[in-house]
């Protein structure tokens, strides 16, 4: 008996071994553990084993049923990874072939720049807002300290509706609009789209934008307004950017300052971009006018605070390098899809 | 403003520093330097030599061969130039030496080198030169020939540096002088903030007094009728006029300032309007009725010859000279051609006077003639400043010998200007600042700029020539310039917190941009102004609201002309600029505002309304259009369906392709295929679509708010309704009585199959949908679904649609 179940167990290991397919493998499973198979016949023997030995003869059939169920399984196993590597193998692909793309368009390079610029501001806690684009003379003008007749206000740099109305040609009215209402302190900064009576060329446009900026309250100092607009140029351009300030007139504002910011293409050394200089101006600003502040109904001698205006395209044209500025509004496909 | 750094120098003698000092630190103190040119940039080697001996050039007919003494030694040169003679003295560039360009003036980059070596054979040792190859023209200098050597006077020295004796060995500094600076538009002016900033002594020019023994009061009388447009007037006269050229030193520093040297009277106005920034004229007594001078108004549509030989037309407000009789001059523009000064003038009167800046400003523009006097009129001059002015120009007649100066000055001066007095408040202005300045050292800034300060009244007294310093923070902004803006401290705002955010209006404009991103539309950005003209391009009715547009009284042109009242012209135009550039499949979207007045002409602001703008060619149809608008509309949470009315009525739209938006029956926007007309208008060669959303309504009904609902636990019960129906009838109403009637247990309806052809009858076509019900609480028997169904069914076919069998 013992012998015929080594006998079995040595054929069944031989022929998993060389089974080769599952199909295979499941005929030698049949052919030994099946009804018929030739196990089940040693079982069906048990009936001419004395009682007493049954058990021990038991034991030896199950052992060698558990040896070849786990042979069997094994080769199995064995055979499905086989099959699985195959078919991996045939599977490679070209993954340099073309991407499938969703094709997903681009936003217009003074919005990416307003944004970033949105950002920084909206960090330092100033609120985002805007005012109309079409504007009283009042906000536009009288009440930024531009009385009637000031040559600013000359016609060649406005468009005019009327005598009462004009297309602004700066965010300053935001300052303002913001200041009458009274609430303070401020802390706003106002994108938007100001309009001047220049004929289009590479660094004109009759309609452009501009970013405002806007600070009130006690205690603000002209030292403030460096720091401030220190941070924004060191954020803006990168952390190793330098700012100078140079003394300026703006009628808005007093003491006035044109803000250079070191060239962030050479880091200073002079190169094309910055003509040599190695500096670029970027940005008007000052404390607020005193006269301004008391025409909105806040008292100079308590509040005071400052301002600062930001040509956005300027910035769009700086960072990203872009040589003229009629391509910021001929919205021509292969432009924006650089950016 | 350009002006020589040699006469800045003549007013600050101790001034030493470098051209890159001066740059910055003038720029730092708020004199902007633009600037700086060398006048003797690429000059090198160039002596004065004298022609000792000139003979023919054996081999060409054109040449000759000079024989050239420069001081050291005598060296031999070749010429083609045939105004040189023998004796005369001439710049000679020396081997290895350099000029700026050629003789027709134009300047070579880095100049050109000169060496020695043969011409036809014979040796040249040099060259000699004309004034363009030194870099400058016959205007500067009109000394010089037209063609040829330019030829040193009598005094020159052999042998000394022509670039010198030319008065080139110089440096010209260009400034941008701020408006509220009328002050620095004068050599004196920038003389003195450049000697505050270097903290040098100030010399300005000593005028010494001048004038025979006679008194001007005795022969010439003026009088100022209309006293606010001109504040003062002052007149000196000169008897025995001799005109003739200046001399060189004048000459060489209105060439420098790139003002061209014409005679001895002209240069000295000329002279003192860039030392004082006082414009002057010049009368001949001989012309003026009466000796007499009165400044009033012109009379209206009277005309006025000019000295250049116009005609002008005058009005009321234009201010002039005039004689006993008659006008002789535009007041701070220009003088008249009956009293000009010819080269037979005798005596001559001198006006420095102060007419008010705007009006000479107005008149200028209204008469289209802007000259240099009434470019600095219109800044607003300093009335004290006119005396000084015309007794300096007194003192150079006398000192050129141009003429003999009658005594005493005619000064008419109503109402003297004084200087104001602001209070001193150094506490305030380190408390602006950020600054610890000590009270002290603020008015050691002041002196040098001539502020003064009364200890008595703790008052700074303000110079009347700094009409820009009106208040308190001017004073500070001047203790900044000289304490340096460099030098205050960086902080930052302290105090209340604020919180930083974007507008709600601005959140939703960015969500706009991402799904427009998303779905392949990039951003574009058009002009707010456009041309009347496009209203016939869009095919708009003659009484189309859109029609209604403001215009712009002062525009750029007829193409820039209205504010614009529909956002479709500029979404076209850059379609149409893609087209013809041959780009494919071109996709763009616009956030911009259109502008409809609330009444024309405009009395208040206008409704500036936000449009979300979409268009595109190539890849895609009217439904990929509308998918755009559904993610965004489903994005800012208008989670409802929107209804789509094909009877938009919009003529630039195809008729059978266009729909209005509504969101709960509000019209929100619409869209459409572009008509084919308007596609030609705009010659746009492809199917273009295009879609406008009006975003007011939108950001007033939008939100971020979003609730969970739960996934459902029960199962869905699908039917599938296959219908056939009248070719006509719409989709959105079959698919609005499938909600209606299947109520809260429908999930969802969908369309899956559309069919018209052979299948159906002629006039009819098939449409297939697929009804989702759900229960949330249940799962649904059959009966109920079968019940909703058949409400579904008869509400159908009441409109005329049967199952399909």
């Amino acid at each position: 008996m013992k012998e015929r179940l080594e006998a079995i167990k040595a054929e069944a290991f031989s022929k998993i071994e060389e089974a080769g397919t599952l199909d295979k493998l499941n005929e030698i499973r049949v052919s030994i553990l099946g009804k018929k198979g030739a196990l089940t016949e040693v079982l069906k023997g048990m009936k001419n084993v004395a009682p007493e030995e049954r058990p021990k003869v038991g034991q030896l059939v199950n052992d060698a049923r558990n040896a070849i169920e786990g042979a069997l399984e094994d080769m199995k196993k064995n055979l499905a990874a086989k099959a699985r590597e195959l078919k991996l193998k045939q599977e490679v692909i070209d993954v340099t072939l073309p991407a499938k793309k969703n094709c997903v368009g681009h936003r217009h390079p003074n919005t990416i720049a307003l944004e970033e610029v949105e950002r920084i501001f909206v960090g330092m806690g100033y609120e985002v807002v805007e005012g109309p684009e079409i504007e009283y003379d009042y906000y536009n003008f009288e009440a930024l300290n531009i009385p009637a007749n000031h040559p600013a206000k000359d016609e060649q740099d406005t468009f005019y509706i009327n005598d009462k109305i004009l297309l602004r040609t700066q965010t300053s009215p935001v300052q303002v609009r913001v200041m009458e209402q009274g609430r303070l302190p401020i802390r706003v900064i106002a994108p938007g789209r100001v309009f001047r009576s220049d004929e289009v060329d590479a660094t004109h446009s009759p309609s452009f934008h501009q970013i405002e900026g806007l600070v009130i309250d006690k205690g603000i100092t002209f030292a403030d307004l460096k720091g401030t607009l220190a941070q924004f140029a060191r954020e803006l351009f990168g952390e190793e950017t330098k700012v100078k300030f140079r003394p300026h007139h703006f009628p808005f504002t007093e003491p006035s300052a044109e803000v250079d910011v070191t060239c962030f293409k050479c880091g200073g050394k002079g190169c094309r971009m910055c003509k040599g200089s190695g500096w670029i101006e970027i940005l008007g600003c000052g404390m607020v006018h005193p006269k301004v502040l008391e025409m909105s109904g806040i008292d100079p001698k308590v509040y005071s605070g400052f301002a600062f205006g930001v040509g956005l395209e300027r910035i769009a044209l700086l960072k990203y390098e872009i040589d003229d500025m009629r391509l910021l509004y001929e919205n021509d496909d292969r432009f924006l899809k650089q950016f | 403003m350009n002006t020589p750094l040699s006469w800045i120098k003549a007013y600050v003698p101790d001034l030493d520093c470098t051209d890159q000092e001066y740059t910055d630190a003038m720029t730092l103190s708020g004199t902007k330097v633009e600037g700086f040119e060398a006048l003797d940039a690429d000059l090198e080697q160039i002596v004065i030599g004298q022609i000792e001996k000139i003979e023919r050039h054996p081999d060409a007919d054109k040449l000759v061969v000079c024989q050239v003494n420069i001081g050291t030694k005598t060296i031999q040169i070749v010429t083609g130039a045939d105004n040189v003679f023998e004796g005369a003295k001439v710049p000679v560039v020396l081997d290895g030496g350099r000029v700026a360009g050629g003789h027709d003036g134009s300047k070579t980059p880095g100049g050109i080198k000169i060496k020695k070596g043969k011409l036809r054979g014979v040796e040249s040792d040099g060259m000699m030169c004309s004034i363009e190859e030194m870099g400058s023209n016959t205007d500067l200098y009109p000394e010089a020939p037209e063609n040829g050597i330019y030829i040193f006077g009598n005094d020159a020295e052999v042998g000394a540096d022509a670039i010198e004796a030319l008065g080139l060995r110089d440096m010209v500094f260009e400034y941008e002088i701020t408006s509220n600076r009328v002050d620095c538009f004068s050599v004196i002016g920038i003389a003195r903030e450049a000697a505050a900033t270097f903290r040098k002594e100030f010399k300005p020019p000593v005028v010494t007094a001048t004038g025979n023994a006679e008194d001007v009061n005795d022969i010439v009388k003026v009088e100022i009728k209309d006293t606010d447009l001109c504040s003062r007037y002052c007149a000196r006269l000169v008897k025995n006029v001799k005109i003739g050229p200046s001399p060189k030193w004048m000459q060489r520093r209105l060439a420098a300032c790139g003002i061209r040297p014409i005679n001895n009277l002209v240069d000295i106005t000329n002279y003192v309007m860039e030392e004082y920034g006082q414009p002057m004229h010049a009368y001949d007594m001989a012309t003026l009725a009466g000796n007499q001078i009165v400044v009033r108004r012109a009379v209206k549509g009277e005309t006025f010859e000019t000295l250049d030989g116009q005609e002008r037309q005058l009005d009321e407000n234009i201010l002039m000279i005039w004689d006993g009789e008659k006008p002789v001059g535009i007041a701070g523009i220009m003088g008249g051609q009956n009293s000009k000064i010819t080269d037979d003038v005798k005596d001559m009167l001198f006006e420095a006077a102060c007419f008010d800046g705007t009006n000479i400003r107005l008149s200028a523009k209204r008469l289209g003639l802007r000259t240099d006097a009434s470019g600095k009129f219109e800044k607003g001059l300093d009335p004290n400043n006119a005396l000084e002015a015309i007794n300096r120009a007194c003192q150079l007649i006398e000192e050129l010998g141009a003429g003999e100066v009658v005594g005493g000055v005619v000064d008419v001066y109503p109402v003297k200007k004084e200087g104001r007095r602001i209070p001193f408040d150094p506490e305030w202005i380190n408390r602006l600042l950020g600054t610890e300045i000590a009270a002290e050292e603020m008015l050691s800034y002041f002196k040098p700029l001539e502020l003064g300060y009364d200890a008595k009244t703790n008052e700074v007294l303000v110079p009347s020539w700094r009409q820009d310093l009106e208040r308190d923070a001017d004073i500070a902004e001047e203790v900044a310039r000289f304490y340096g803006y460099d030098k205050i401290p960086t902080t930052l705002p302290h105090g209340e917190a604020t919180a930083g955010k974007l507008s709600f209006k601005l959140r939703i404009e960015q969500t706009a941009r991402d799904i427009a991103e998303f779905c392949g539309f990039s951003q574009g950005m058009n002009y707010s102004f456009e041309s009347p003209r496009v209203y016939d391009k869009l095919l708009l009715d003659a009484d189309d609201p859109m029609r209604q547009a403001i215009e712009i009284s002062n525009p750029l042109g007829k193409d820039f002309s209205i504010m614009r009242t529909t956002s479709l012209n500029g979404m076209l135009t850059s379609l149409a600029t893609n087209y013809n550039r041959r780009n494919k499949n071109v996709k763009l979207y616009e956030l911009g505002n259109i502008y409809l007045p609330k009444a024309l002409p405009l009395t208040e602001l206008p409704d500036e309304r936000m449009q979300f703008t979409l268009g595109f060619y190539g890849d895609g149809d009217f439904y990929t259009m509308k998918g755009v608008i559904e993610e965004f509309l489903d994005r800012v949470g208008l989670k409802d369906a929107p209804e789509y009315d094909p009877n938009a009525g919009r003529n630039y739209l195809h008729p059978g392709r266009q729909a209005n938006i509504y969101y709960h029956k509000t019209l929100i926007g619409y869209l459409g295929e572009v008509h084919p007309q308007v596609l030609d208008n705009y010659e746009i060669g492809e199917t273009a679509y295009i879609a406008v959303l009006d975003m007011p309504y939108i950001v007033e009904h939008a939100t971020f708010d979003r609730k969970y609902e739960g996934i459902a636990k029960f199962p869905a019960v699908t039917r599938d309704l296959s219908m056939v129906m009248k070719k006509d009838l719409l989709a959105g109403e079959v698919e609005a009585i499938i909600r209606k009637k299947a109520g809260k247990l429908l999930e969802s309806c969908h369309l899956f199959d559309v069919y018209e052809g052979s299948q159906i009858q002629e006039g009819y076509k098939s449409m297939a949908y697929s009804v989702v019900f759900r229960a949330k609480d249940r799962t649904l028997e059959d009966k109920e679904v079968n019940e909703v169904m058949e409400k579904v069914l008869s509400a159908l076919s009441d409109i005329g649609v049967e199952l399909r069998g």
